[in-house]
């Protein structure tokens, strides 16, 4: 008898009594196994404390970075507040533009997350829907799909990314470039990472059809699509989560590459990436702090994140538990 | 004899398990076909348990798929109450027959959506069907879960509270809901221990006399077989070669290869014999021998049999693919 | 005679974060030189763990937390791994129920042969060779001469199995351990390597615990049986009496439900419900919520083995009252 089958058991005999979903919750394996890695746990409290912090930055945020009439050069360049010259009134200090860099930093990172998150909303849609059509229908649409995400994967992410957002943005009508520029960033993004949730969820789909439940809804004579949906998308969902959680801090760098090129979301609203590109220029001349606290966010966020998935990776698989 | 309820003819299905095209060309092998069914005929009259019988690879689980419309037949008719199943166009034209016939599968743990409470499990072929809906639905359901001697409390629970046999009770009760009258199962209990057996088997004979069913029984456990059919068939590599009544074919087995099947379980009551079990193994259904594909194993082979595939001839009460029985030699 | 295995007071646990499961519940029992011993029992009834106990091959988080497992008098469960590697293979053999993972597939079967035979014996590279030829023509493998050096996929299942039971015999062990050794293969092979396992152990004298959940080849097999529920034994005793007169209610109940060819029956015998789960194991005998003859003494007070019949269970039934349990 296998431990897996005594602790299904377990938790199963707990589910019966099914008191308040909170208890049940609190009593399931994943909140233990998230509560046994103080890694784990870390990595949430910064990733909670960077996002919430940056949903929340028109009400925290010292000063708005957007609004050009409260910029004054004279504030430009004050170091941070510990070093020689600085200012509490400036914790990071300011860049070149007397911009304060806690309340940009605080900005940047809500765009860079609402662009990452929405980029890996969207190629998630993609690509498990691609994924599920490939795996349940198979035939010649699955060798189209796949063969197409294969050729893609051959390219690196971040050259798919640069090509999409490129052809983009040219065949855009010049009125529309800036405005459309981080849909059309969010879009790249998302087919340059849709890849990697076909392939698993057609793996994994692959795999349900077989299965006997499968075969049972279709001598019940359940529709085709109704069996797609209903019976083999939610048990390929899984892994998918786990595949969610590491992509976001990767579309997060993606969009800070492409931002740190000058390719990405526009001068106007800075992303972190950008706010890196902009401390970029001032690295070599003494001012360290306009590139360094936003790299060291993005740094920050992008490691807590991949650890949250790495975690939920090894959680979710039962053969390493 | 009546109408029966499903008629096979001629029925044949093969697998391509050929290679890639491209690994073909490169390597030279050639196609490969596995024949899992290669021209069988049977009929199931109504009300009665006509099982099959065989080892794995024989071809029975095939057999069962097509029964129900999961494969296609590769050549051959498999007719469901005078309906060819394979002339069937649409799912809509389709939807009428697929309420009359359902199956039990093997797996108890791959049977049921693990993400669906066992209520709705159980109302997804009313639900398809439309047969029911709002409280009539759930009252179904309830007589479902009592009738296969669960509680219907335990609807609201997922599969994986429950044991295997309670499982295989599930699919019953899913399996029952539309009121069909055939039910394919295919090894029901092969995946259960054999207390668990005795209830599922127990049941399924108190619902078929409740319920006026009949059953494609498909098995490789002779005991249990004997126990639950009223007509076998023995299958040997995608063939019949012994078709009749359970008792006549279990007292006095005619082809040589139902004799060994009988002859290798396990003796309960234990005479302490010392069997020489005959030795060799199934071939491969890639590449079967030519003549009676069981000839490499049997004692009785002869010149004829390594050279002619022997039909299904009548012979008494039964049907036997074997020359040696028809010339008398056995 | 001295047994040759003896455990005594067995208990295995799993270490979950809900607290230990009790797998295996304080069970003894002992195997003779020569003897085949089949334990029986239900899926998780604890069978095949007692096997992984007595070769030290229990996978954590399971562990032996109670109890003496003794090898011809010498103590084994506390044995470093080390020394209980060389005991497994040397002493006692392994046969489990899917061959392939007995077996490398990256090595020929004549190598795998070999090397366990060279590291249990001082034979030369040739003379261990010799030797495992003999031994694949022993088990009835059909052209051992080149089939010595064919991989394990190129063998059938049966076949397979074969070369296990010839690797488990390589070292010429005291002790085999057989676990649903014939559970994955067809009936017609299933029979062959029956009777190969019964004609080696008789011809080598070697004793063999075999657990399996069928009766029928227990019957066929075994001198004693030992039937277990819920990681306890409730009965033990001479095959012969223990499959025609059954002592212990479960028992009773396991031997009815089996159907029997050409046996006419409407109905089998049927014990009502299912083994709890390890997380469940009511007090008292862990039978006694299925049993149709429990009494009170059942659900408090657990019942240890006493002698019954010609067998011994573990059943209140058969302490003090000679009252016979009917089927």
């Amino acid at each position: 008898m296998s431990v897996d089958s005594v602790a299904a058991g377990a938790s199963g005999k707990e589910a019966v009594r099914r008191p308040a979903s909170k208890r049940r919750w609190r009593d399931s394996d994943l909140w233990w196994s998230f509560t046994r890695s103080k890694l784990t746990v870390v990595s949430a409290v910064v990733t909670a404390v960077i996002v919430v912090s940056a949903l929340l930055a028109p009400v925290i945020a010292p000063y708005d970075p957007t609004d050009l009439s409260s910029l004054s050069l004279l504030d430009a360049m004050i170091p941070p507040a510990w070093e020689a010259d600085g200012s509490w009134s400036h914790p990071f200090g300011t860049d070149d533009q007397g911009r304060d860099m806690l309340s940009a930093i605080l900005y940047g990172a809500r765009i860079s997350l609402v662009v990452g998150a929405a980029s890996v909303v969207l190629a998630m849609l993609l690509g498990v829907a691609l994924g599920l059509v490939a795996g349940y229908f198979g035939g010649w649409l699955d060798t189209v799909i796949m063969r197409l995400a294969d050729v893609q994967l051959s390219f690196p992410a971040i050259l798919i990314a640069l090509l999409i957002d490129g052809v983009a943005k040219t065949a855009l009508p010049r009125d529309l470039q800036s405005s459309a520029a981080i849909a059309v960033v969010i879009g790249a993004i998302a087919l340059s990472y849709w890849v990697h949730f076909a392939r698993t969820v057609r793996g994994s789909t692959l795999v349900e059809r077989g299965k006997e439940y499968v075969q049972a809804a279709y001598v019940t004579g359940v529709h085709p699509l109704a069996i797609m949906l209903r019976h083999v998308l939610p048990n390929v969902l899984g892994p998918v989560l786990v595949i969610a959680t590491i992509n976001l801090a990767q579309a997060i760098l993606t969009e800070a590459t492409l931002s740190f090129l000058g390719l990405g979301v526009p001068a106007t609203q800075p992303s972190l990436g950008t706010l890196i590109r902009i401390g970029n220029n001032f690295l070599f001349s003494g001012e360290w702090w306009i590139a360094m606290f936003p790299g060291a966010t993005l740094a920050l966020l992008a490691l807590a994140v991949n650890l949250l998935g790495d975690w939920l990776r090894d959680a979710l698989n039962p053969k390493l538990r | 004899m009546p109408e029966p309820l499903l008629r096979a003819s001629g029925l044949v299905r093969y697998f391509d398990v050929s290679a890639p095209w491209l690994n073909r060309v490169l390597e030279r092998k050639p196609r490969a076909v596995v024949k899992a069914v290669d021209g069988i005929d049977f009929e199931i009259g109504r009300g009665e348990t006509f099982s099959l019988v065989g080892e794995s690879g024989c071809g029975k689980s095939t057999v069962a798929r097509l029964a129900v419309g999961l494969y296609r037949p590769t050549r051959g008719r498999i007719e469901f109450d005078g309906t060819d199943l394979a002339t069937v166009g649409s799912r809509r034209e389709m939807l009428p027959i697929r309420r009359r016939l359902q199956m039990i599968f093997q797996d108890p743990y791959a049977s049921l959506n693990p993400r669906w409470r066992v209520r709705e499990i159980i109302a997804e072929p009313l639900r398809t069907h439309r047969l029911l809906s709002g409280a009539a639905l759930d009252e179904r359901v309830d007589e479902l879960l009592t009738q296969v001697k669960l509680d219907p409390a335990d609807g609201e629970k997922y599969p994986h509270e429950f044991s295997g046999g309670q499982r295989q009770r599930i699919s019953i009760a899913r399996a029952l809901a539309a009121n069909p009258e055939f039910l394919v199962a295919d090894e029901p209990t092969s995946a259960l221990d054999v207390s668990v057996q005795a209830q599922i088997l127990n049941l399924m004979k108190d619902l078929q006399r409740d319920l006026g069913l009949t059953y494609l029984f498909i098995s490789h456990n002779l005991a249990v077989v004997s126990h639950v059919s009223d007509r076998v068939g023995v299958m040997y590599l995608g063939r019949l070669v012994e078709v009749g009544e359970a008792r006549e074919i279990f007292r006095a087995p005619r082809h040589p290869y139902t004799r060994l099947l009988l002859d290798t379980i396990p003796d309960l009551k234990m005479t302490r014999r010392e069997r020489e079990p005959v030795g060799g193994e199934v071939p491969s259904p890639i590449d079967p021998p030519e003549g009676c594909a069981f000839h490499p194993r049997c004692p009785f082979a002869n010149e004829r049999c390594r050279r002619e595939r022997p039909e299904l001839l009548a012979a008494g009460k039964s049907a036997v693919a074997c020359h040696a029985a028809e010339e008398g030699r056995l | 005679m001295t047994p040759l295995l003896e455990v005594s007071r067995l208990r295995v646990e799993f270490a979950t974060r809900r607290g230990p499961l009790v797998a295996v519940d304080d069970i003894s029992f002992t195997i003779a030189p020569g003897e085949v011993l089949g334990v029986v029992g239900e899926s998780g009834a604890g069978k095949s763990l007692t096997g992984a106990a007595i070769i030290g091959l229990l996978e954590p988080p399971g562990r032996i937390a109670g109890g003496e497992i003794r090898l011809a008098g010498r103590r084994i469960d506390n044995l470093p791994p080390e020394e209980m590697r060389r005991i497994r293979g040397r002493e006692i053999g392994a046969i489990f129920q899917d061959p392939l993972t007995s077996l490398n597939p990256l090595y020929t079967v004549g190598r795998q042969l070999v090397e366990t035979i060279r590291v249990h014996s001082s034979l030369g590279g040739r003379e261990a060779r010799e030797h495992a030829l003999q031994l694949l023509k022993e088990v009835g493998i059909p052209a051992a001469e080149q089939r010595i050096d064919q991989y394990p996929h190129q063998f059938s299942g049966g076949m397979r199995q074969r070369v296990v039971i010839a690797l488990a015999l390589a070292a010429n062990p005291r002790l085999i351990i057989a676990d649903e050794p014939t559970t994955a293969l067809d009936v017609s092979i299933q029979a062959q390597i029956i009777a190969l396992l019964k004609r080696l152990c008789r011809e080598h004298g070697t004793s063999v615990m075999l657990v399996t959940h069928d009766m029928g080849v227990i019957a066929e097999t075994a001198d004693r049986v030992a039937v277990m529920y819920a990681g306890r034994i409730v009965e033990i005793g001479p095959v012969w009496e223990v499959v025609h007169a059954p002592q212990h209610p479960y028992t009773v109940g396991l031997m009815g439900s089996i159907p029997i060819l050409g046996e006419t029956r409407e109905r089998l015998v049927q014990i009502e419900g299912a083994m709890p789960r390890l997380t469940a194991i009511p007090p008292g005998c862990p039978f006694n919520p299925r049993c149709p003859h429990v009494f009170d003494r059942c659900r408090s007070e657990r019942p240890e083995l006493v002698p019954a019949g010609a067998s011994r269970a573990a059943c209140w039934l058969h302490l003090g009252a000679e009252r016979p349990v009917h089927a």
